[in-house]
């Protein structure tokens, strides 16, 4: 009866200590979230969404152009990447797990997943914007795409690994060549998992500053354009934030939530995604 | 070459990472007969069959020496292409493997589609199915996933996509060990109604049927081929004693 009684003691102390650290985990996520979300309402208006920034110690206008400017950098990162991410992926999980030219392509993936996001900005600046001898929206894309890629052929691999060999097999056996097996049997196999990863890897790069900062610099006017500098939500918000004018630090509060809902939309479309194959696993 | 053989076997040892697997192995597969292969778990005959449609090299550190003869022609020839041959040698697997992603139509087409063979691909499909004795079950639902099948029928719709390429030989690993009894006995059904247009080698863990569905039956255990006889004889005079051991039920 002792031994039991002090079993239970222990027990309920240690649920009370690990309910403790969450609660110390959630303290500063919550008081963040409450932080951007009572200091940027004020500032929350369709024009922010709609204006572009206005002129330093004049009204605020909104940032409308770097919304744009952020979903123009975010697509060609996307086109850029997904592909290559997916394909390397692909190529990971078909070749043999002594392959030397895949052990490389997992070891430079790793390595590259743990490279601080700025350095995939002084990439892209080499490649693209030394030589154009310009910032541009195409630049911070690569930098992005770069971000992206590691943990998207390193997701694809285990997802694609994870179809049962017997699809694999099922393709072989029909004479279908091994590369169109894997792209048009086992890759679709593996698709909707493989869209959960590819929603999360553009909510992670869309919240991206430090890459951006010297490839697609910043740009206070509307531009589409691909090879020109552009705005982003998160340069400007960075811009908005170290300046002295109390509109523009008000401006950069209303960005940090626009900032926080973009990306928590992404996140929630990647468990949608997620949730209906849990349940067509089931069914 | 007896012109009623349709794969001559000839010497065949296969290898795993340098350890044998199967030694030494020669036989003949007659033209439109089925050929069972029978032997207890581990004796080599799933290996001999993945060896059949160059399958078995497919695994790493997997190779083969000695002769495998379609139509008379070494299989391992220089000029064979085992992509090209598996077309010829079709095979259905132990548990059924529909392509999820695609519907039922798509999964009898897919061989066709996928190596853009020529064809009226409604025609080839419904043929398919006919001949897997499915087309009644699903002509209403082609378009449905193969996930709303039962394992039975999953199982005829595999044999049907393996059917739908025109193959001259099928391989059928263990077809029915993964099914009900009603099921399997359909299977078997067909098998018999396949060796009219096909020749078939079927691996299977159960005697009866292999006595039931086959013309011809091998008896491999560790990793040889103890005998090959006249399925009837097999069963009822077997040459070898380790073959009758093993039918009567005393080992295996």
């Amino acid at each position: 009866m002792k031994a039991a009684l002090s079993r239970r003691v222990r027990s309920a102390a240690a649920f009370l200590l690990t309910a403790l650290c969450v609660v110390i985990a959630l303290v500063p996520l919550l008081s963040l979230a409450w932080l951007v979300v009572s200091r940027g309402w004020a500032g929350f208006s369709w024009a922010l969404l709609t204006e572009v920034p206005g002129p330093p110690g004049g009204a605020p206008g909104g940032v409308g152009n770097a919304l744009a400017g952020t979903g123009v950098v975010v697509f060609w990162a996307a086109l850029l990447g997904l592909p290559l991410g997916i394909g390397a992926g692909v190529f990971l999980a078909e070749s043999d797990h002594d392959d030397r030219l895949a052990s490389a392509v997992r070891f430079t993936a790793d390595v590259l997943a743990g490279v601080p996001s700025i350095v995939a900005g002084i990439v892209a600046y080499g490649l693209i914007v030394a030589p154009m001898k310009r910032f541009s929206a195409l630049a911070g894309a690569v930098a992005l795409a770069v971000l992206m890629l590691p943990a998207l052929a390193r997701t694809t691999e285990e997802l694609v690994r994870r179809v049962p060999g017997a699809l694999r097999e099922g393709g072989l056996a029909l004479g279908i060549p091994q590369w169109k097996t894997s792209l048009r049997i086992v890759l679709p196999a593996a698709a909707a998992g493989i869209a959960t990863a590819v929603l999360l890897s553009i909510a992670r790069i869309a919240g991206e500053t430090g890459p951006l900062l010297f490839t697609s610099l910043n740009n206070a006017h509307w531009s589409l354009a691909p090879d020109q500098p552009i705005g982003t939500l998160t340069v400007q918000l960075y811009n908005d934030a170290i300046s002295p004018y109390p509109a523009m630090q008000q401006r950069a509060w209303a960005t940090a939530l626009l900032l926080l809902v973009v990306v928590g939309l992404l996140n929630m479309a990647a468990r949608v995604v997620a949730g209906r194959r849990a349940e067509g696993a089931h069914g | 070459m007896d012109e009623t053989v349709r794969m001559a076997v000839r010497g065949l040892s296969a290898f795993h990472r340098g350890t044998a697997v199967l030694h030494n192995v020669t036989l003949d597969v007659r033209d439109r007969s089925v050929l069972a292969v029978i032997g207890p778990s581990g004796c080599g005959k799933s290996t001999f069959l993945r060896c059949l449609n160059r399958m078995h090299e497919l695994a790493p550190g997997a190779s083969v020496t000695g002769e495998i003869l379609l139509d008379g022609r070494d299989i391992h020839g220089p000029g064979v292409d085992p992509v090209a041959l598996r077309r010829r040698v079709g095979m259905v697997f132990q548990r059924p493997n529909p392509f999820p992603t695609m519907s039922i139509f798509e999964n009898v087409a897919a061989g066709l589609r996928l190596n853009r063979m020529a064809g009226d691909l409604d025609a080839v499909v419904e043929r398919a199915l006919r001949a897997a004795a499915l087309w009644d079950e699903v002509k209403d639902r082609l378009r449905g996933s193969p996930g709303s099948l039962s394992g039975g029928q999953q199982q005829r719709l595999c044999i049907a996509r393996a059917l739908a390429v025109e193959p001259e030989v099928l391989l059928m690993d263990e077809p029915a060990s993964a099914l009900d009894p009603i099921a399997s006995a359909r299977v078997e059904d067909l098998v018999h109604e396949l060796k009219a247009r096909y020749t078939v080698v079927i691996v299977t863990h159960n005697m009866q049927q292999a006595a039931r569905v086959s013309d011809s039956t091998a008896f491999f255990y560790l990793g040889r081929l103890v005998e090959h006889s006249p399925t009837a004889e097999l069963f009822t005079n077997p040459r070898e004693e380790r073959t009758e051991e093993y039918v009567t039920g005393r080992f295996g």
